[in-house]
């Protein structure tokens, strides 16, 4: 164990830090949930991707920086520490292009990952149905194989980044006789396709943070499939795996939202109810505690290792906290919390309200956290299934 | 940055776990409660020869020359055993205190030499297992061991002191764990006694709190692991409404969040073995946190297996009490959770505290 960064891992931080300083946009970008402000994250992605940090631990021939997950790490430090914007394409350059990387031939990765390490293509994901949520296996859309397409019907909804997306990847049924995980393939579907139609939803926070995808006798090249024919299930848990277990959420993220969260309680001590001081600190010490388990885990996954169910227990880590410190945030600003930023008496309030918002889906996505403690129970902890 | 134990390191610990397992039943520690003196001196000596008294001396002491990242791994297993012998204050406090008092050499010359024949006097002793040492810490009210050891190390004012047991009077306060040795000790400082004043005792006494934290927190990993193997051990055998209460989401859940809660605080407890091993600034906060995290798991962890076991689990006869009542313990032993908290907030609440993205690391000084 030598928790001491090496003077090449303290130099990949300061080539980092030199370009991210010269090149993140002065002023925060509009959300990327608005058609303009989509097209102002596809344009700093376009910089970035320039810059060669578009996707840090990618290989080169794939758009990618060919650097380690550690460094992929100390990178994620700098770009939160230095304000970057979200990444528009978190479905892609996160979820599908590692599943790529594993179950892609090479044709398909040639073709697809470096657009997504470019965002030339973003991404939305389509598993979700209106009665598939946490049951992902009772998926219905279906996927009939018509010479060398696809013939695609049916309905997939809260597509993230749907509505301004170029491409799908979603979980179709095409042994129309399975049932449950078996029978499904795992397909690639861009969205102007005709017969795909793009119904945008607004979320809690008003803006069209998701869509509903609608299929309608669309087709798609059967080379579009990722993995083998009906062995789609396996496909996507291993985009589940990556999306709870590592990539999704990096510890940075939620160590600026704590540094941030210390900041506010500074400026509002006088003002501060009684006991949001212990939770402010309590919330640091979970930052970090989440950090040191990530640094654990690349450390064994650059060991040969891989992630297992253990994912689980990340995503209800991140989420709790994250929910728990915009509630402490809230707290600290009583009233003022209460307010949009266009209000006349908001100086000061940040963007907590509008992060709330949004926090409070993490225990909802990317499987619920009652899902994630049911794989616990019955994966990790080896108790019998519930039901 | 390599944040993983070598394969030496698990090996030791697996070998300390298997042995445990072997030497330290239920049964062995209930019959200890029973005997005079709580404690195991057969054991304790097989304990010296695995290594784990001396764990933190130099091989030239009779020591096995490891740091505190390895001793933690050790101390899980004495957690995950219910062990009631005096690693902790023995091993992981007592013998470190007394190795770097005989560094303080720029003390008065009476001490500095005092400190040096002491040391090479006891330390290989205490490492072949032929003597225990017991510190009284003005963290602790009361000195754990002290019924049992052979050399008092006590803290008085700023200065250290050194005595052998039979120069202090001892007074017995029998605990909620029965397994613990619980003492007032009277005893009369003298120049005679003192092996370290001022600045230098202070930072040894610094040290020692450190040090006695970081070990009930990896104690407490291992009480909390136990603990959460036996309610998952209890849930999946025993059936109500004609099926196993471990399928009940209720306390499937419930069980959930205690492994969340204990892989959660592993890290925070090996970093700061790390941060305490090499000397890193910001230990005592990394302690803390360690000692926060670790110890509340492990309460968290007894709550709820108790929970789960029914009333079998309110027994004296059922064998989960001994490490719910180590749980307890160890919360208060070396700074209770205010303390803690008080440390780590002082830290992240002050001007221009190094907190956020990229400060997790501290290079050692
Ligand atoms: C912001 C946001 C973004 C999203 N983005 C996407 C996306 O890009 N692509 C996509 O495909 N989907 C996406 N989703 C959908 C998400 O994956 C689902 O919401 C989630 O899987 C839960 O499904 P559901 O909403 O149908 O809830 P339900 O499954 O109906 O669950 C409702 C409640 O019942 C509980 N519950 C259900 N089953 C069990 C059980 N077995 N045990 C205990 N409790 C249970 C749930 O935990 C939940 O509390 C997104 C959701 C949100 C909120």
């Amino acid at each position: 164990m030598d928790l001491s960064y090496t003077p090449a891992e303290q130099g990949f931080r300061a080539e980092a830090r030199a370009w991210l300083e010269a090149h993140v946009p002065k002023a925060p970008l509009r959300s990327f949930d608005t058609a303009e402000g989509a097209a102002e994250h596809r344009a700093w992605e376009r910089i970035l991707q320039g810059g060669g940090w578009a996707m840090v631990p990618w290989p080169v021939e794939y758009g990618g920086r060919g650097a380690n997950l550690l460094q992929w790490l100390i990178f994620e430090e700098e770009y939160y520490r230095a304000g970057a914007p979200r990444r528009i394409n978190q479905n892609g350059i996160f979820l599908l292009g590692p599943t790529i990387m594993e179950f892609g031939t090479p044709e398909q990765r040639a073709r697809f990952l470096p657009k997504i390490a470019s965002s030339e293509e973003v991404w939305a994901q389509g598993w979700s149905e209106p009665n598939a949520g946490s049951d992902m296996a009772a998926i219905q859309a279906t996927a009939r194989i018509d010479g060398d397409h696809y013939v695609l019907n049916g309905q997939k909804t809260w597509a993230s980044r749907g509505a301004f997306a170029d491409w799908l990847f979603g979980l179709f049924r095409t042994d129309p006789a399975s049932e449950r995980h078996k029978g499904l393939t795992f397909v690639l579907v861009p969205l102007d396709t005709q017969g795909v139609t793009v119904r945008p939803i607004a979320q809690l926070d008003g803006e069209t943070g998701f869509a509903e995808v609608f299929f309608d006798d669309a087709r798609v090249p059967v080379a579009n499939r990722l993995g083998g024919e009906h062995k789609g299930w396996n496909v996507a848990m291993a985009t589940a795996g990556f999306e709870r277990g590592l990539m999704l959420r990096s510890p940075a993220r939620f160590q600026e939202t704590a540094r941030k969260l210390v900041a506010l309680y500074r400026e509002n001590e006088a003002s501060a109810p009684g006991g949001t001081r212990e939770e402010v600190v309590r919330c640091w010490m979970h930052a970090e505690a989440y950090a040191l388990d990530t640094y654990r885990t690349v450390s064994r996954l650059l060991g040969g290792g891989k992630i297992g169910f253990e994912a689980s227990l990340n995503k209800i880590f991140w989420s709790e906290l994250d929910v728990r410190m915009h509630e402490t945030a809230l707290r600290i600003l009583g009233h003022r919390g209460d307010l949009l930023p266009e209000a006349p008496a908001a100086q000061g309030v940040g963007d907590w309200l509008d992060s709330y918002l949004f926090s409070l889906s993490g225990p909802i996505y990317a499987g619920t956290n009652e899902i994630q403690r049911n794989v616990i129970a019955e994966r990790i902890l080896g108790l019998p299934r519930s039901f | 940055m390599r944040f993983a134990f070598t394969d030496d390191q698990l090996l030791l610990q697996s070998t300390v776990r298997d042995f445990l397992k072997k030497e330290c039943t239920p049964e062995a520690v209930r019959a200890l409660w029973a005997s005079q003196t709580r404690h195991d001196a057969t054991l304790w000596s097989k304990l010296a020869e695995l290594g784990v008294c001396g764990a933190l001396l130099p091989e030239a002491q009779g020591g096995m020359g490891l740091d505190e990242r390895d001793l933690v791994l050790l101390l899980e297993e004495t957690g995950r055993a219910a062990l009631p012998e005096p690693v902790v204050s023995t091993a992981a406090v007592g013998v470190p205190l007394l190795r770097d008092a005989r560094n303080h050499l720029d003390e008065g010359e009476g001490q500095a030499l005092r400190a040096l024949r002491l040391s090479d006097a006891w330390l290989p002793r205490v490492a072949a297992g032929d003597a225990i040492v017991a510190v009284g810490h003005p963290a602790n009210p009361f000195v754990a061991d002290a019924g049992v050891a052979d050399l008092l190390l006590l803290a008085h004012g700023d200065e250290v002191h050194a005595l052998e047991r039979a120069a202090a009077t001892l007074t017995h306060q029998p605990a909620n764990d029965p397994a613990r040795r619980l003492f007032s000790v009277a005893w009369t400082p003298s120049a005679a006694t003192c092996i370290a004043s001022g600045d230098a005792a202070r930072r040894l006494l610094d040290a020692a709190l450190d040090r006695g934290a970081l070990a009930c927190a990896a104690q407490a990993l291992g009480v909390a692991e136990q603990l959460l193997d036996l309610a998952v051990a209890y849930a999946k055998q025993r059936e109500q409404f004609g099926r196993a209460i471990g399928s009940f989401q209720a306390l499937q859940h419930k069980l959930a969040d205690v492994k969340v809660k204990l892989e959660y605080a592993r890290p925070v407890v090996y970093k700061a073995a790390h941060s305490v091993a090499t000397q890193i600034a910001t230990r005592a906060v990394d302690v803390s946190h360690a000692k926060l995290a670790a110890t509340e798991a492990a309460s968290f962890a007894a709550r709820i297996a108790l929970q789960v076991h029914g009333a079998i689990g309110y027994t004296w006869e059922q064998d989960l009490h001994l490490w719910m009542r180590r749980a307890w313990s160890l919360e208060r032993d070396f700074g209770d959770a205010p303390f803690h908290l008080d440390r780590v907030s002082a830290f992240v609440l002050a001007d221009g505290a190094p907190i956020g993205p990229g400060h997790t690391f501290r290079q050692p000084e």
